[in-house]
């Protein structure tokens, strides 16, 4: 287990990170006007109607943009300098953070294709990560 | 509601910048609410409006009454900024809202912090990793500056464009500072220079970011007919606007536009200006990438264009339209907070007029702009000289 940050759950983000804990991204469906948003939600953001369903995320997407962290925020990440933070377009839509783990430095790019995986960080988080697809 | 000319700000006041240890914030702050009064020729007893913005190394509550406790004051507006960035010009823009509703007639808008020397290490990195998203965004372990690059990598990609781009920036506002006594960085430096800095997040490099900085400014803001007695030319408010579309970055529709757009058309409205009338601005500079995509956004440069136009320097003293002639966050200071308010004590001392080589010729508009966030949350302010109105 590292000492690197936990997400501190709520209520709302519940149904979220336990599905992150059986290797599931969770995304959020409108009824109403059909987006699809990240992250977890009461409401659909693009309309405002109540309780948008949550819908299981291909793990498909796209490096919208990045960059390789290499002074780290905090001790917890030393290690792993240089490390790369990345936003994430889904294959559905929406955009998330992430870093790309397990794959070569120099091949990470604007609109390479990624694949989901997780990093599991302590006995009740598992967060989820991408990498390069080979 | 005509608010356009209704305000002047009649008073300025910047305290020594850079490493000030002998002072606390809250001294800082002080100090600058009494120079900025003396400047305006005005006495404690005739404000009855206080502004500040919370200290990291001293926060407060209630800071702003804290500040006017210790002053003595019991002003009948007074507000906190919780934020830096966009949200000092928001609070001047509410602040010249109150006058002109008639809640108070002279409102002093002080901020100072002690980055530099007043926070520890440890407090450095807590506020660094508590920005971001605590669920969606802290847990990957972006920096502050690794959040901007990810704007900044988006922007290379979308116009071809190259580091000397950003570079040039830097370079530009350096030019400016070498002008500029007060500030801190005063070496010319070329883009070479800024290209041979160390990479701190890609592809932003150490002369990519603003300093850190202890210090702080005021402003003396009042009506407009009671400005007219005062001991220098007033500088008028000739318009405002805000705009906003994300708050984490993660959220953000486009990553090389943003609400500057929207806070920049706002402002030129109100004034019945547009971006050919400015004679400078005063663009915020956080990291280098942000002023480019804030030029295209307030029209000043053409989209995917400003890059070039720092390059040709035409920002530069002396150029097409100088801007962050103090040398912004990048090279004058930047103690958090408070950094936008030099824009702003900046705009009014060129629109006075005066200030030897640094002074822009024929300087009647100013446009001072800034963002908070991650190029979240945005204000757009214009200044003019009484010939304007
Ligand atoms: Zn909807």
């Amino acid at each position: 287990m590292s000492d690197k940050p936990l997400p501190p759950v709520d209520a709302e983000s519940r149904a979220y990170w336990e599905a992150c804990n059986t290797g599931r991204l969770l995304l959020q469906r409108c009824a109403a006007c059909a987006s699809v948003q990240f992250y977890p939600r009461v409401l659909c953001a693009q309309c405002g109607a109540v309780s948008p369903e949550p819908v299981d995320a291909s793990g498909h997407g796209i490096i919208r943009t990045f960059t390789i962290i290499r002074r780290a925020v905090s001790a917890a990440f030393d290690a792993d300098v240089p490390y790369v933070v990345a936003l994430i377009e889904l294959a559905e839509g929406p955009t998330m953070m992430s870093n790309i783990i397990d794959s070569p430095l120099e091949a990470v790019a604007i609109g390479a294709p990624v694949q989901l995986t997780f990093e599991r960080r302590s006995d009740a988080i598992n967060i989820p990560q991408f990498r390069l697809v080979p | 509601m005509a608010l356009k000319g209704s305000t002047a700000i009649i008073g300025v006041h910047d305290t020594r910048v850079g490493k000030v240890p002998e002072k606390s914030a809250t001294a800082l702050c002080v100090e600058a609410v009494l120079g900025a009064l003396a400047d305006a020729g005005l006495r404690l007893a005739d404000v009855d409006g206080l502004v500040t913005c919370n200290s990291m190394a001293q926060p407060h509550m209630y800071h702003a009454e804290m500040v006017a406790e210790y002053l003595g004051l019991k002003p009948r507006y007074c507000a906190t900024a919780a934020a830096g960035g966009g949200a000092t010009f928001t609070v001047l823009y509410q602040a010249a809202l109150a006058i002109e509703a008639g809640i108070c007639d002279t409102v002093v808008i002080a901020m100072a912090d002690s980055l530099r020397s007043g926070l520890s290490r440890e407090a450095a990195m807590v506020m660094q990793s508590s920005s971001g998203h605590a669920q969606f965004e802290t847990p990957y372990g972006a920096t502050v500056p690794g959040y901007y690059a990810l704007i900044a990598q988006a922007y290379l990609h979308a116009y071809d464009a190259r580091p000397e781009h950003f570079a040039a920036v830097a370079v530009s506002g350096r030019q400016h500072a070498c002008l500029n006594p007060a500030a801190e960085m005063r070496k010319p430096i070329t883009i070479e220079d800024v290209l041979a800095s160390r990479l701190i997040a890609d592809p932003l490099r150490l002369l990519d970011c603003s300093l850190v900085s202890d210090g702080g400014a005021a402003v003396v803001l009042t009506r407009a007919d009671r400005a007219a007695h005062a001991p220098h030319s007033p500088v008028y408010l000739l318009g405002a606007g805000e705009g906003r579309g994300h708050e984490h970055i993660s959220q953000a529709a486009s990553l090389t536009q943003s609400a500057a757009r929207l806070s920049g058309e706002r402002a030129y409205a109100m004034a019945g200006l547009s971006p050919a009338d400015v004679d400078l601005a005063q663009v915020y500079d956080c990291f280098t990438p942000v002023v480019l995509i804030e030029m295209e956004d307030l029209g000043l440069c053409g989209v995917g264009e400003a890059g070039d136009f720092f390059l040709r320097g035409d920002g530069a003293p002396g150029g097409r339209l100088p801007i962050n002639t103090h040398g912004g966050l990048l090279s004058h200071t930047h103690p958090g907070n408070p950094g936008s308010m030099f824009a702003l004590t900046e705009s009014v001392r060129q629109l006075r007029g005066g200030l030897g080589e640094r002074q822009v010729a024929d300087a009647n508009v100013a446009l001072v702009h800034a963002q908070g966030g991650i190029l979240s949350s945005h204000c757009t302010v214009l200044l003019g000289t009484e010939a304007t109105l």
